[in-house]
C-alpha cells in the first residue's frame, strides 16, 4: 500500500490571482480517508489558508461537491482509494463563478429554486382540526424520488446544457418543481407552468442525461424532466385552456 | 461599517430557526424578520437527524404517556411544565409540517405510520424513512420560501452579540463571500444554531457544530443550563462517527458482544425476546445502552478493530425487504462508508457523543434572562430533555420550541423602541477586534488544530461516559491553558474572501468556553444521574440535585455554576424501570 498521495487543488485568492492555478499537496493515504479528510488534512496540517465547504460527512447536507478527477462528486463520499495512485485532481464545480479555491457561488440556483414555488400550494386550506392530508403508500412513492434532492449541485456541474446556457432553470429545480407537481395534497401545477414550460424550462434539456448519472441520492432529474415533457406538461396545457376540463 | 435594521432576528437556519422565522411572520406579518446562519439552511445539521419526530396520535396513546416516558427518560431533570407543553402541542406541529409537505411514512390507508423508539412505552414516532431530518429541513425551508417578509442572510458568520441598556439589540456578522462586516439591528434575537459536538473527538455531528450560540449567550451574561448532560448515541460507525439510526433496533436489530451475545440483559433491561419490547433490551434509553458498552469493554467482552473498541448491531434477520422499507439510509451509509451489506453482515458500532441537553437557559417562551433574546432548539435548554433525551424528541422540540420562541419574539419586538445610537460605536469595536486581533494578525504561534486536538483528547477523558473528579479537575485546569494558548493562534489566511480560517479561529474560542461549561458543571454535579456518571459519586442525589445547574461567565472568563429547582408538576421522582 502506498504511503502518501498527491492532491493537486484549485486555489483561487482574487486578492492574489487574476485567475485559478493549482497547488500540489502530499498527503497520507489511508484506506478509509476520503478526499474530504484529504483536504481537512490539508487544512489542518499543511496549509491553512485552503477555502472550501463541508459539514455533516455522511453524504446528506450537500456541501461539499467538487469535481474529483473531472467528475463532480460528494467529496465526503469519494475514496482516495478509487484514484490511485494519484494524483487526485480537485476542482470546484463546474458552470458556477468561483468565489475562492474550491468554494463557488450558488445565488443563482438559490434564486431559481424560489422561482418554481417548491412548497405545498392549496385553493384551500384544510384546518388541522381535520387532520392530515390522507396519503397512501403509492401516493407517497408517485414523488418520493424527487423529493431525495439535497441541492449539492452536482447535477449542475454535468449539465452541458446548463454550461451553455445559464439561464437553464436546471435538473434539481425541475425535479423539485416535479416533486410538488407529483404530491397528492399539492394544486400548485398550473402556477408552476410557465416556469418550467417557458424559455429557460424543461425544453432547453436535450436529454444528455448526465444530471441523473453524477446523482448522488438516485434523484433521476432526467426521468423527472422527461416525465414533465411526456405526461405533465401536456396535461396542464390542457388544463389551464380548458379549465373547466379534466381537473 | 454596514448596518441592517429588522424586527427580530433568527440566528441559525436549521429546523428551529426556519419554524421560528415561519412563526414570527404568521403572527406578526408587519415585522421585518430576517434569518442569519453560517451555512445555508438545507445544510444545517437537522439534515443528518434520521430516526423520526415523537407526538401523539394514535388511539392507545396519551399524552401522559408521552410525558411519563420523556421524564423517567430524563431521569427526573426535566422541567414537568415545559414537558406538558411539549406533549400537548407537539401533534399539531407535526400536522403542520405535514400540511407543508413533509412526505411522512404512511398506513395503507392514507394515515401517518408511526414507529417505536426507545424508552418509549407505545409507538409514537413518526418518520420519513430514514431520513427524518432531511425531509424535515428541505420542508421547512422551502416552505420559508413562500414567505417574501423573511429576509435571509446565507453564509453569514455571527461574532457577537449586541447588548444595550439591558436588552439584546442584535449581532454583529461577517459575511464569508466578501469579508464584509456587517452589524445588524433587532428589537429581539432568537438563536437558534445547535448543539456543540465538535468539543468532542468523535461525534455523529457536522462540522458547523461548535456551540456558536452557546457561547454567544454565555458571553452576553445569559447563563447556560445543565451542560455536563452529554447524550452518547450507543450506535455510531468507528472512525467516521455516522449515526445508525435507533430505527435500526426499535424494527428488531440486536446488539451483540463478541460472543455473539445480547449483552444489554446483563444490565437490568429485560430479557431478550426476538421481537421488539416497548421500554425493554435494545430499545431502552441511550445513556443505559452507552454505559451498558463501557462495562462490556471493560469485561473484554467488545470487539477490537483499528479504531478502538466495537460491538455488533445486527439486522439481518429483518430481511432485505424491512431493511429497504424501513432503514434505506442505514444500508446505503454502510454500504458507502464502511463497504459492509447489513443485509448479509453485521454492523461494527460503538457509542458516540450525539447530542447536548444542555443549553442556553430559557423559560418555556423561549426567552433567555436577557431581554429581547431568546432561544430554542439544541442551542437552548427549556428543559424538556433533562439528564438524558428520549429519541424522536429534539425533532419534535425544533417545531414546538421553535414556534413558541417566534411567538414570543415577536410580541416583545413589536413593543420595543429602535436600537440604542450607542450600539453602533459597539459594532465598531467588534469590527476593529475581528480585523486587528484576528485578520490582520502576524506572528502567532499555536495552531488550530494543534489546539483543537488538545481539547478533544482532554475533553473525551475527563466528560465522556463515566467521569471522576480528578480527571475533571485536571481537565479544568487544561482548558484554561487552552485558553490562553488560542490567544496566541496563528493565522495564516489574511484575504477577506471566504476566509475559513478566520472562522476556524473563532469556533474554537467558542468550543472552549463551551467545553469549560462543560466540564465544570460536570465536576461541582456530584452525584450520577441520567447521562452524567460520576465513578466517584455512583448514587443519584435528589436531596442536593434534583436541579439545574447554571453556568455564568466569571469576571475571569471561567465558569461559576449556580443551581435552579426543577419543576415538579405530577410526576415526583422515581426510579427509572426498564425491561420489566
Amino acid at each position: 500500500m502506498q504511503a502518501t498521495v498527491a492532491l493537486t487543488v484549485t486555489r483561487y485568492r482574487p486578492e492574489r490571482e487574476s485567475e485559478p492555478t493549482f497547488q500540489t499537496y502530499e498527503v497520507p493515504f489511508r484506506k478509509d480517508w476520503v478526499v474530504l479528510d484529504a483536504l481537512n488534512h490539508i487544512k489542518d496540517n499543511l496549509d491553512g489558508s485552503l477555502s472550501y465547504r463541508w459539514s455533516c460527512r455522511m453524504g446528506v447536507c450537500g456541501s461539499c461537491g467538487m469535481k474529483v478527477n473531472g467528475i463532480p462528486k460528494l467529496t465526503c463520499a469519494a475514496f482516495l482509494s478509487d484514484d490511485l495512485p494519484g494524483p487526485v485532481r480537485v476542482e470546484p464545480l463546474d458552470y458556477f463563478p468561483i468565489i475562492r479555491d474550491l468554494v463557488v457561488d450558488l445565488t443563482d440556483f438559490m434564486r431559481k429554486l424560489t422561482k418554481v414555488k417548491p412548497w405545498i400550494i392549496r385553493k384551500e386550506e384544510r384546518p388541522l382540526a381535520e387532520g392530515e392530508y390522507l396519503q397512501t403508500p403509492d401516493q407517497l412513492d408517485a414523488y418520493k424520488q424527487f423529493s431525495m434532492c439535497i441541492n449539492c449541485m452536482l447535477c449542475y456541474s454535468a449539465c452541458p446544457i446548463y454550461g451553455l446556457e445559464p439561464s437553464f432553470i436546471g435538473p434539481a429545480v425541475i425535479a423539485l418543481a416535479q416533486r410538488y407537481n407529483m404530491d397528492s395534497r399539492d394544486q400548485g401545477a398550473a402556477e408552476r407552468l410557465e416556469i418550467l414550460s417557458g424559455h429557460d424550462g424543461i425544453w432547453q434539456c436535450t436529454f444528455v442525461g448526465e444530471c441523473t448519472k453524477v446523482c448522488p441520492k438516485h434523484v433521476d432529474p432526467a426521468g423527472a424532466i422527461q416525465q414533465y415533457k411526456l405526461t405533465g406538461a401536456a396535461h396542464w396545457v390542457k388544463s389551464l385552456l380548458l379549465p373547466w376540463g379534466t381537473r | 461599517m454596514d448596518l441592517f435594521a429588522c424586527d427580530v432576528l433568527v440566528v441559525g437556519g436549521g429546523g428551529a430557526g426556519l419554524r421560528a422565522a415561519i412563526a414570527v411572520a404568521e403572527t406578526h406579518p408587519r415585522l421585518r424578520v430576517a434569518v442569519i446562519s453560517k451555512v445555508y439552511p438545507m445544510r444545517s445539521h437537522t439534515v443528518s437527524a434520521e430516526g423520526g419526530a415523537a407526538a401523539v396520535i394514535k388511539a392507545g396513546d396519551s399524552l401522559d404517556e408521552h410525558a411519563y416516558d420523556t421524564i423517567s427518560g430524563a431521569d427526573w431533570l426535566c422541567d414537568q411544565d415545559a414537558v406538558e407543553a411539549f406533549v400537548r402541542e407537539a401533534p399539531e406541529e407535526m400536522l403542520r409540517l405535514e400540511h407543508w409537505g413533509c412526505p411522512w411514512n404512511r398506513e395503507p390507508d392514507g394515515h401517518i405510520a408511526v414507529r417505536p423508539f426507545g424508552g418509549m412505552k407505545v409507538e409514537r414516532t413518526w418518520f420519513a424513512a430514514d431520513k427524518t431530518g432531511f425531509h424535515m429541513l428541505h420542508s421547512l425551508f422551502q416552505t420559508t420560501l413562500k414567505y417574501d417578509v423573511i429576509q435571509r442572510f446565507d453564509e453569514y458568520f455571527v461574532t457577537t452579540l449586541l447588548v444595550d441598556e439591558g436588552r439584546c439589540q442584535g449581532v454583529v456578522a461577517i459575511e464569508l463571500g466578501t469579508g464584509k462586516i456587517q452589524a445588524i439591528t433587532a428589537k429581539a434575537v432568537i438563536l437558534c444554531t445547535g448543539g456543540c459536538g465538535k468539543v468532542f473527538p468523535f461525534t455523529t455531528n457536522a462540522s458547523i457544530k461548535n456551540g456558536d450560540g452557546m457561547a454567544l449567550a454565555y458571553r452576553a451574561g445569559t447563563p447556560v443550563k445543565d451542560m455536563e448532560f452529554v447524550q452518547y448515541h450507543p450506535t455510531g460507525l468507528p472512525f467516521t462517527g455516522i449515526l445508525i439510526t435507533e430505527a435500526a433496533r426499535s424494527e428488531g436489530g440486536w446488539l451483540l458482544n463478541k460472543d455473539g451475545y445480547r449483552y444489554l440483559q446483563d444490565y437490568d433491561l429485560g430479557k431478550p425476546e426476538p421481537k421488539p419490547v416497548f421500554r425493554s433490551m435494545e430499545l431502552g434509553p441511550r445513556d443505559r445502552l452507552s454505559q451498558a458498552f463501557v462495562k462490556e469493554q471493560e469485561k473484554d467482552r467488545t470487539l477490537v478493530g483499528p479504531y478502538g473498541h466495537y460491538v455488533h448491531l445486527d439486522v439481518r434477520h429483518l430481511g432485505e425487504r424491512v431493511i429497504d422499507k424501513k432503514i434505506p439510509f442505514v444500508r446505503e451509509l454502510c454500504l458507502k462508508y464502511v463497504g459492509i451489506d447489513p443485509v448479509k453482515e453485521m454492523i461494527p458500532v460503538r457509542p458516540v457523543v450525539h447530542y447536548m441537553m444542555g443549553g442556553i437557559h430559557t423559560d418555556i417562551h423561549g426567552a433567555t434572562p436577557l431581554p429581547g433574546l431568546y432561544a430554542a432548539g439544541e442551542a437552548a435548554c427549556v428543559s424538556i430533555n433533562g439528564a438524558n433525551r428520549l429519541g424522536s424528541n429534539s425533532l419534535t422540540e425544533i417545531l414546538v420550541f421553535g414556534a413558541r420562541a417566534g411567538k414570543a419574539a415577536a410580541a416583545f419586538a413589536a413593543e420595543q423602541r429602535e436600537a440604542s445610537s450607542s450600539i453602533l460605536d459597539q459594532a465598531q469595536d467588534e469590527q476593529r477586534r475581528l480585523e486587528d486581533t484576528l485578520l490582520h494578525r502576524t506572528g502567532g504561534k499555536e495552531r488550530i488544530a494543534t489546539l483543537r486536538a488538545e481539547m478533544h483528547q482532554v475533553m473525551e477523558e475527563s466528560a465522556g461516559i463515566y467521569r471522576a473528579e480528578a480527571a475533571l479537575k485536571k481537565a479544568a485546569e487544561k482548558l484554561q491553558e487552552l485558553q490562553e494558548r488560542a490567544r496566541d493562534v496563528a493565522l495564516e489566511d489574511h484575504s477577506y474572501t471566504f476566509n475559513t480560517e478566520l472562522t476556524a479561529a473563532l469556533e474554537l474560542s467558542y468550543m472552549l468556553d463551551v467545553a469549560q461549561m462543560i466540564v465544570q458543571s460536570a465536576l461541582e454535579r456530584t452525584e450520577s444521574r441520567g447521562s452524567h456518571q460520576r465513578t466517584d459519586h455512583p448514587q443519584r442525589d435528589d436531596e442536593r440535585f434534583l436541579k439545574h445547574s447554571l453556568a455564568y461567565r466569571a469576571e475571569d472568563g471561567s465558569p461559576r455554576i449556580e443551581y435552579l429547582p426543577v419543576t415538579i408538576t405530577r410526576w415526583p421522582p422515581g426510579q427509572r424501570v426498564y425491561g420489566r
